[in-house]
């Protein structure tokens, strides 16, 4: 499976899968399920290596917002594209919450969906098996024209803001 | 295409290079989906929500192309594109709907990306007509003009029109999601049946906000929408708007399509919870960037300046003497002209709604013809409602005569605005891939049967409102009188109901009994207005005799006595 970050190919993904059953191996980045993070998370804490969180997608932003300086990955399951819920889970992570570690989408994603990843604050996305990879990076230049603030850009310049600009 | 100059005063948002270069990407970028679903890349199922959100569904016989009209109101330059489009990839045809958007019925797949690219060229697109997202928000067909209006919605719903398009977080969800508005007390714009619904108003002290309605919708589980807010200030529109539409994304119903609209969520929670989740997502938003400054709140206005009206005396000698000269055009005036706030200028509706024919239909020929009128009458602009007529908003009191005649020669004359025969109608089962039974069919044969003008007026305001299925884009629910087309074993049958309406007093309609056959439609609906006829008290309508008598003297006119 192929890893974009900050909508590039990155390298190879470091971060580990465990299963809820498996032994949480050391010196690695894990990934683990929301509820296996709740049941070990002192344990846990002194491990040498990150941890990440995996939300289902009938998890919320609120279900991880205590533990987030203890994580530096969140990723938010998509179980169907048309499934729009982690769009705003993403979103309520920075905007709510000012996480700043990455936010990563996983499962059913498509191409032309990469953008308002991006924009929503997801700063990572593993590209489901068989999509063409470049049909992902060329996604990211067909709108270069946004009309609404998002978690990209700094100061949101808006094309509704932009005409504060046109009067100063 | 050579035609009349149009003169610039239409009351659209003027695009800069900006809004067409994005709209001109957006055209690129179907393009690009269009290619890759032929070359298998992307899946039927994948491509299915892509080509929606650019308007483009399959129905019974083809595809069907439904552009996006904001607010419903269209430059000359504009209507003389549909024209052309109609002739070259289309039937020769257009069908303005409910939501004051304009559908063409027989596009091809391959021509479709040509189709948004010649719409581009005059700053139009058919981007969230359909899908899972925010569509085309619409208005009080009357704005800027109505006598009774407080504050003009054109404004923010451009705002909000720009605000929800390509929002990156609401693009996928759980349902379609419309957004209505009006800025005067007599609500045209049916707010209440919206997911939601925005009336805009004045504080004491003149400020500007918003009353919001939210959980308003038809479809087989009709709801009115509840107030979730008095009064949101001007500045907070957008943060409010986003708090609603965040805590829908993450709520609403996914698993099962028909309870997946908001209405759903807002009546499953309650309305004091809802509001409260709401309020809570709103408190927690980071205001400061939601924020919409007054200053982009003026620089929008600009698009709406009202166009450069004559001072008139309030009276016309002109209009006096035609008006009692001609019968035909006298009766034209009293039912389909409306004030305007300025002297001299009055409001004409176009019915869309000839006797016999399809309702919201126009040929190619027609349109140019509006359009031509539209540059000589009322300053290049057009109109359209959700009723489904168009409107010429700036018409001379002088000039009243020589349009009506312009538009007596092309057909588009007919006397009955909010009488009987101004029917909405779905398209029903003569195109649509979810109809139980036809509608338009319907709807003729009604006109046809009341075709007398002189009792039409009689009868007063009458609305009619048919939906060929359950789903019911024709609104039966709301109609003072509706029609419902259900399947019973292969055959059409039609339920009926009375005393809805969309309006400020909107209520939903109540059932009068068992269904009737097709064949028996016509006869049923003249023995509900037999019984009006016989029942109605001096200036009582069709709806105010129903909800005085209620169901009953005309459940035993149509079933005998239980």
């Amino acid at each position: 499976m192929a890893l974009l970050e900050h909508g590039r190919i990155a390298g190879e993904d470091q971060w580990v899968a465990v299963a809820d059953d498996a032994a949480v191996p050391d010196g690695v980045p894990v990934l683990l399920s929301l509820a296996r993070w709740r049941a070990e998370r002192d344990a846990l804490d002194g491990r040498n290596a990150p941890v990440g969180v995996r939300l289902r997608s009938d998890q919320t932003a609120d279900d991880v917002a205590a533990d987030l300086d203890r994580l530096s990955l969140v990723a938010v399951e998509f179980p169907k594209f048309r499934d729009g819920r982690g769009f705003s889970v993403a979103r309520e992570l920075r905007e709510r919450y000012g996480y700043k570690g990455d936010i990563r989408a996983v499962g059913h994603v498509i191409a032309d969906q990469h953008t308002f990843l991006l924009r929503c604050g997801f700063t990572s996305v593993v590209v489901p098996d068989g999509a063409r990879l470049e049909s992902w990076i060329e996604a990211l230049d067909r709108i270069t024209v946004a009309y609404q603030p998002d978690m990209i850009s700094g100061e949101p310049v808006s094309l509704l803001r932009r005409h504060l600009a046109v009067r100063s | 295409m050579t035609h009349l100059a149009s003169p610039n005063h239409a009351g659209i948002y003027k695009y800069d290079e900006l809004d067409r270069r994005f709209v001109m990407e957006r055209v690129e970028q179907f393009r690009d989906q269009v290619q890759r679903r032929l070359a298998g890349e992307l899946s039927e199922e994948e491509f299915r929500p892509l080509r929606l959100m650019n308007g483009l569904y399959l129905q019974l016989h083809a595809y069907m192309l439904r552009i996006a009209i904001p607010y419903g109101v269209l430059s000359t330059a504009q209507l003389r594109t549909f024209a052309h489009i109609a002739r070259k990839w289309d039937r020769g045809y257009g069908h303005f709907t409910t939501r004051q958007n304009l559908q063409f019925h027989w596009p091809r797949l391959v021509d479709v990306p040509d189709i948004l690219a010649e719409l581009a060229k005059v700053d139009m697109h058919a981007i969230q007509t359909s899908g899972n997202c925010v569509r085309n928000v619409t208005a009080d067909q009357f704005a800027g003009v109505a006598p009774d209006e407080v504050v003009d919605p054109r404004v923010y719903a451009e705002i909000l029109r720009q605000f929800t398009t390509l929002h990156p977080e609401f693009v996928y969800l759980p349902r379609k999601f419309k957004i209505g508005m009006t800025g005067a007390p007599h609500d045209r714009a049916a707010i209440a049946i919206h997911d939601v619904g925005i009336a805009a108003k004045r504080a004491e002290d003149g400020r500007i906000g918003f009353e919001v309605f939210v959980g308003g919708g038809l479809g087989r589980t009709p709801f009115i929408a509840v107030k979730t807010r008095d009064f949101v200030p001007e500045e907070d529109l957008l943060a409010y708007l986003e708090a609603v539409l965040r805590t829908y994304n993450r709520l609403g119903r996914r698993d099962n399509m028909f309870k997946a609209r908001i209405k759903i969520l807002v009546h499953e929670l309650g309305a004091e919870k809802f509001i409260a989740l709401v309020e809570e997502e709103f408190a927690r938003l980071p205001r400061e960037k939601y924020r919409l400054e007054p200053e982009i709140v003026e620089a929008i206005r600009r698009s709406y300046t009202p166009p450069p009206y004559e001072d008139r005396p309030a009276d016309s000698l002109a209009l006096d003497r035609e008006m009692a000269g001609n019968a035909d055009f006298r009766r034209w005036v009293e039912v389909n002209v409306g004030a305007h706030k300025q002297p001299g200028y009055a409001v004409a509706t176009v019915s869309l709604k000839p006797i016999g024919e399809t309702p919201g239909d126009i040929s190619a020929d027609q349109m140019d013809a509006v359009a031509d009128l539209a540059d000589r009458f009322s300053f290049g602009e057009v109109r359209v409602t959700h009723e489904q007529n168009l409107v010429l908003a700036h018409i001379k009191r002088d000039d009243l005569f020589a349009l009506w005649q312009g538009l007596d020669a092309i057909g588009l004359a007919t006397p009955n605005l909010g009488l009987i025969s101004d029917i909405i109608a779905c398209p029903g089962l003569d195109y649509c891939a979810l109809a139980s039974a036809r509608s338009i069919t319907i709807a003729q044969d009604i006109s046809k049967r009341f075709a007398d003008l002189e009792r039409q007026r009689d009868l007063g305001e009458l609305k009619i409102k048919i939906s060929g299925c359950i789903n019911a884009c024709g609104h039966h629910h709301v109609g003072h009188i509706g029609i419902l087309g259900v399947d019973k074993k292969g055959e059409e049958f039609y339920q009926l109901t009375i005393g809805g309406s969309a309006a400020e007093d909107a209520s939903l309609g109540q059932i009068l009994g068992p269904a009737f056959a097709y064949d028996d439609v016509v006869g049923a609906v003249e023995t509900l207005v037999d019984v009006y006829v016989k029942q109605r008290q001096p200036d009582e309508r069709f709806l105010d005799t129903v909800r005085r008598t209620g169901l009953n003297p005309f459940k035993e006119a149509l079933y005998g006595v239980a």
